[in-house]
């Protein structure tokens, strides 16, 4: 790159510099405007802040939970529960895709109860497992991992079916096993597959656990929100999906960095 | 000399729901030891199947194949083989993607990774030992193909089009290094491929497969007056063209 860059090539950089950063200030703005409405439409008893709350509510209320610690438990339970959610879902998906790869007469005899358990409405099976389990982690845990679980298996064993066929057979051609097919050619191919997939996966975990938490729990920002809305602390419901929120975007971030460095490194 | 590879009747067939189809059928041929022979034959006439088989990637339908003089079945000599794509896997480096048959037999062998090290000296790719494949070109993609290949130490060389993923300037350079270094080496090769030129100006013997059920139609010896016989002098002998037009007639009747 040591080519002196033309006029126009600078001058076609910095347009998509400056479209860049305008597009980056909307944003921005709009969150500003969207909130400042907010604000003064509660302010000026336009909306009733005891049910819609308002920003300078959320804030204080977030502020006083802060001081009292209780907001610490909450942000990390429902965290934690994602997190180990998260974790079980990307193991069984592994496994579960692995096995009936390994075993594709058992793939076949068990893929209608697959497509039928990932179509299923998971929220359905909450009820049955709070009876099953209690009332208590493991059921969200559980909730959680049986929103996203079926849905990767399936996908990733699907892209464990197109990998390559040829790449199997150079890994034969040097005197390889099914296992080496497995771990030499057919898991890392699709490291890039099982990578999109967890970036989604990430969302659904936090989905299922808020699901698992309306229902089942003492703690968590899906307790807040279900208790909130029970007492009418409204201030407690907008706060803890404005965490929600927060917490979402950096899970997705965080994935997506995961995702992105892999690729670079290739 | 003696045969490092015999074919005998061999035949094989695969089955759909629709049909049973004959792939090959009583095919006989022998290969010296050292020798270089390419098999033509129409698309679709079972020529990589018949690699397939000797490589024992599909088991035999019948007849017999030998290598050394033993039964492939019996057989512990190792058969080397090279697809039509380089198939370096891309999150391996080259070093890690040239020595994958050392790891997959796990063998641990100093004196097999030096080697590796000559080969990687010796074809220019030592400076890309820490590269990924997808740095670099067609050619330098498909001499570490071959070097991973080689690693093993193969008795007997299989190669299944290995030249046609690549563009026509790069297969010429290609075949010309690889024909070549296999011709140094003094290998055993059986070379599968649709390109007649490509054929002539590589192998000793070229045999011509019929139509399906493919089996050996004849059996040309090519003996070309040129110097030192690499594969770009080949294409300059004067019996070349003869060579071409005969097997063209071969396999178009």
């Amino acid at each position: 790159m040591t080519d002196p860059i033309s006029k126009e090539q600078s001058e076609y950089l910095n347009q998509i510099q400056r479209k860049k950063y305008w597009i980056r200030v909307a944003q921005v703005l709009l969150l500003l405007l969207l909130l400042f409405a907010w604000e003064t439409a509660v302010s000026k008893n336009i909306l009733n802040g005891f049910i819609f709350s308002s920003p300078s509510r959320i804030i204080r209320c977030f502020y006083g939970m802060v001081i009292d610690h209780s907001i610490f438990l909450h942000i990390g339970v429902t965290l934690a529960e994602t997190l180990v959610s998260f974790a079980l879902i990307t193991l069984f998906s592994v496994l579960i895709a692995t096995i009936l790869w390994w075993f594709p007469t058992a793939a076949r005899i068990i893929d209608p109860y697959l497509v039928v358990l990932n179509s299923l409405p998971k929220s359905a099976l909450a009820p049955i497992l709070i009876v099953w389990l209690g009332n208590n982690m493991k059921t969200i845990i559980i909730t959680a991992i049986s929103i996203a679980v079926f849905g990767s298996i399936l996908n990733l064993y699907s892209g464990f079916l197109h990998v390559d066929k040829e790449r199997l057979t150079l890994i034969r051609t040097l005197g390889g096993t099914k296992k080496d097919c497995l771990t030499m050619a057919v898991i890392p191919s699709c490291i890039p597959l099982l990578l999109s997939i967890m970036n989604v996966n990430i969302g659904l975990s936090l989905v299922g656990v808020i699901i698992g938490e309306f229902l089942a729990a003492r703690s968590g920002l899906g307790y807040l929100i279900i208790y909130g809305s029970q007492v009418f602390k409204m201030d407690w419901v907008l706060m803890s999906i404005v965490i929600l929120c927060i917490i979402a975007m950096l899970l997705y971030a965080l994935t997506g960095f995961i995702k992105k460095m892999y690729q670079r490194k290739i | 000399m003696t045969t490092a590879l015999s074919l005998e009747q061999v035949s094989y067939s695969y089955h759909t729901l629709k049909q049973e189809t004959t792939a090959l059928s009583s095919v006989t041929f022998d290969v010296l030891s050292g020798e270089f022979v390419a098999v033509v034959g129409p698309s679709g006439c079972g020529k990589s199947t018949m690699l397939h088989l000797i490589a024992k990637l599909l088991p035999l339908s019948g007849g017999t194949i030998k290598i050394n003089g033993t039964p492939i079945e019996e057989s512990t000599d190792h058969i080397g083989y090279m697809l039509q794509k380089d198939q370096l896997l891309p999150w391996r480096t080259i070093y890690e993607n040239v020595t994958l048959g050392l790891k997959i037999q796990n063998i641990k062998d100093p004196e097999a990774f030096d080697k590796v090290d000559r080969l990687l000296e010796l074809y220019g790719l030592k400076d890309f030992k820490n590269s990924y494949p997808s740095q670099l070109s067609g050619g330098m993609r498909q001499r570490a193909a071959l070097i991973r290949t080689l690693a093993l130490s193969p008795d007997i060389l299989l190669l299944d089009e290995p030249f046609s993923a690549l563009d026509y300037q790069t297969r010429l350079q290609v075949s010309d290094d690889i024909g070549t270094i296999i011709k140094e080496k003094k290998k055993t090769a059986l070379l599968v491929t649709h390109d007649l030129s490509e054929a002539i100006s590589m192998a000793d013997r070229v045999i011509v497969l019929s139509k399906r059920p493919g089996t050996v139609k004849t059996i040309v010896p090519i003996h070309l007056t040129c110097g030192k016989k690499t594969p770009q002098a080949a294409r300059n002998a004067v019996e070349f063209k003869d060579y071409f037009n005969q097997l063209w007639r071969e396999i178009n009747d």
